[in-house]
């Protein structure tokens, strides 16, 4: 079966594919942390942020259109909870308009908050993209998995990522079979069809789970999990965070 | 005289909704055999595998390598039974095969070193290793089963336990994994409906059928036994069927 994988640029031979996912996954961290404490009137660091995240994307070799497509899916939610705050947020009004009793008022208070939010949230966005597709999944669930608090979360999103095939493959070949015998029969009934499609899958990935945790203790699982680290941080990685931190520190204080 | 390493008497097991799936099962395997377990569907085969690394607890007795199936000796009983299960997205849970394979050996506490040595070579064994960084999803049926030999093998079992592990494969895949099985110098228990496969692998044979042991011994007098298979569901394999 056809799957696509966000990981799929992770193959890449590039000089920020080769940098430790450890180094990636603080230099993103890091990068997001400076975003939220610029304030929205250094509208020069923002574009210098974009600048430094583009430069990356390009260092990378992940195609830019893929990079801006797959960023265009946070906008409408970003939009969706601030899109509004220029009407109601009181302060300087800059535009005002009026339709039979309804005035409507934009604010510059309002509108700084959309920009802030706005450029935040799509700058930060960006930056996650370049770090889920130029490193393999797995070993950003390794880098991630540095505390002991944060195991859970990624043993969680490791068995997830694993059988989030699994079950798309079982959908696939479930809809296939519904499809290959779905001759007439009215929309009400396709519907219940699809219901009871759902609640068997639900039921094959809760029996599935009962076996992998069978092949898990067969294999001496005892309830904590170890996972195998084979990374190495070279001094490559760490000039490259120090760069990239001084670049950083660089636009936030120079470009106001 | 061959020592026994498995024992298992008067064993009996029914599922929650009552399906009596094991009915008085007694047999031996003795050490260094390959003993085949066949009968049609729903005979209690796989059911009789997950006994055998106490994933499942009938009533009865079962001893591996002269240790009783108990809590206590759990953890040393699973790592000498190896068992591979029939669907390979079961076995494979881990990111990347590497980890997969090196989810076993970690378990058993090996070092560093220790761990990468012991996941290469079983990795080499089964001719893999060029797909150690990928994810499972990433791979065939053939390979996922492959490796799925490989997970088990790294934690160097003494007894290895397969079901079906031909089930789904190409005439290809299939061929280069019987030359594979032949080749493990283990105990092995296999269970399969490919008489092929047992007549190639097995010195010994085992027929169940509902639950209960119907008869055992060895290949050539249960294989060539065409009235004993056709009344268990199963038919003489194309390569003995020519003999008188």
């Amino acid at each position: 079966m056809h799957h696509s994988y966000f990981d799929q640029y992770s193959d890449n031979d590039s000089l920020i594919n080769r940098l430790n996912p450890t180094i990636k996954f603080i230099a993103s961290v890091t990068f997001i942390l400076f975003l939220v404490f610029t304030p929205p009137s250094s509208i020069c660091a923002f574009i210098g942020y974009a600048v430094l995240l583009l430069s990356l994307i390009l260092l990378s070799k992940i195609p830019i259109l893929f990079v801006l497509k797959r960023s265009l899916v946070v906008v409408p939610f970003v939009l969706l909870i601030a899109a509004f705050i220029p009407f109601f947020k009181p302060g300087r009004v800059i535009a005002a308009y009026s339709f039979a009793t309804l005035k409507l008022t934009i604010s510059y208070e309002g509108v700084m908050v959309l920009w802030n939010t706005l450029a935040k949230s799509y700058l930060a966005a960006l930056c996650m993209i370049l770090l889920t597709s130029s490193t393999k999944f797995a070993e950003l669930l390794k880098s991630i998995n540095q505390h002991p608090s944060l195991s859970i979360i990624t043993t969680v999103l490791s068995f997830m990522y694993r059988y989030l095939f699994v079950i798309q493959d079982e959908l696939m070949m479930m809809k296939q079979a519904k499809e290959a015998r779905s001759v007439g029969g009215s929309r009400w009934f396709q519907t219940k069809a699809l219901a009871n499609m759902t609640g068997v899958l639900f039921i094959k990935a809760y029996e599935r789970a009962e076996f992998v945790y069978l092949a898990m203790c067969s294999r001496g699982f005892d309830g904590s999990f170890h996972t195998f680290d084979d990374r190495h941080m070279s001094s490559r990685d760490i000039l490259f965070l120090m760069c990239f931190v001084m670049v950083m520190t660089g636009i936030r204080f120079i470009a106001r | 005289m061959t020592q026994k390493i498995i024992e298992i008497r008067n064993l009996y097991f029914s599922y929650p909704d009552g399906k009596e799936a094991l009915n008085n099962i007694s047999f031996n395997v003795f050490e260094r055999e390959s003993l085949g377990i066949v009968g049609p569907n729903g005979a209690g085969k796989s059911t009789l595998f997950l006994h055998l690394n106490g994933l499942l607890r009938g009533k009865g007795s079962i001893k591996i390598c002269g240790l009783d199936m108990q809590d206590s000796n759990l953890l040393a009983i699973r790592k000498k039974v190896g068992l591979v299960f029939q669907n390979p997205d079961n076995q494979l849970f881990m990111p990347t095969v590497f980890d997969d394979v090196a989810f076993g050996p970690i378990n058993l506490r090996l070092s560093k070193e220790e761990v990468t040595a012991t996941v290469t070579e079983a990795l080499k064994e089964v001719n893999m290793l060029e797909v150690a960084k990928r994810a499972a999803h990433h791979l065939s049926f053939g390979e996922k089963k492959k490796i799925t030999i490989a997970t088990v093998t790294a934690m160097k079992p003494e007894i290895l336990v397969l079901d079906e592990p031909s089930s789904n494969l190409d005439p290809k895949g299939r061929r280069d994994l019987i030359k594979y099985i032949k080749n493990i110098k283990t105990t092995k228990v296999i269970a399969t409906h490919d008489l092929d496969l047992v007549g190639d692998v097995c010195d010994r044979i085992i027929l169940l059928d509902n639950g209960r042991l119907i008869t055992q011994g060895s290949v050539l007098d249960i294989l060539c036994d065409k009235r004993l298979l056709e009344t268990h569901g199963l038919e003489v394999p194309l390569s003995l069927s020519h003999r008188p």
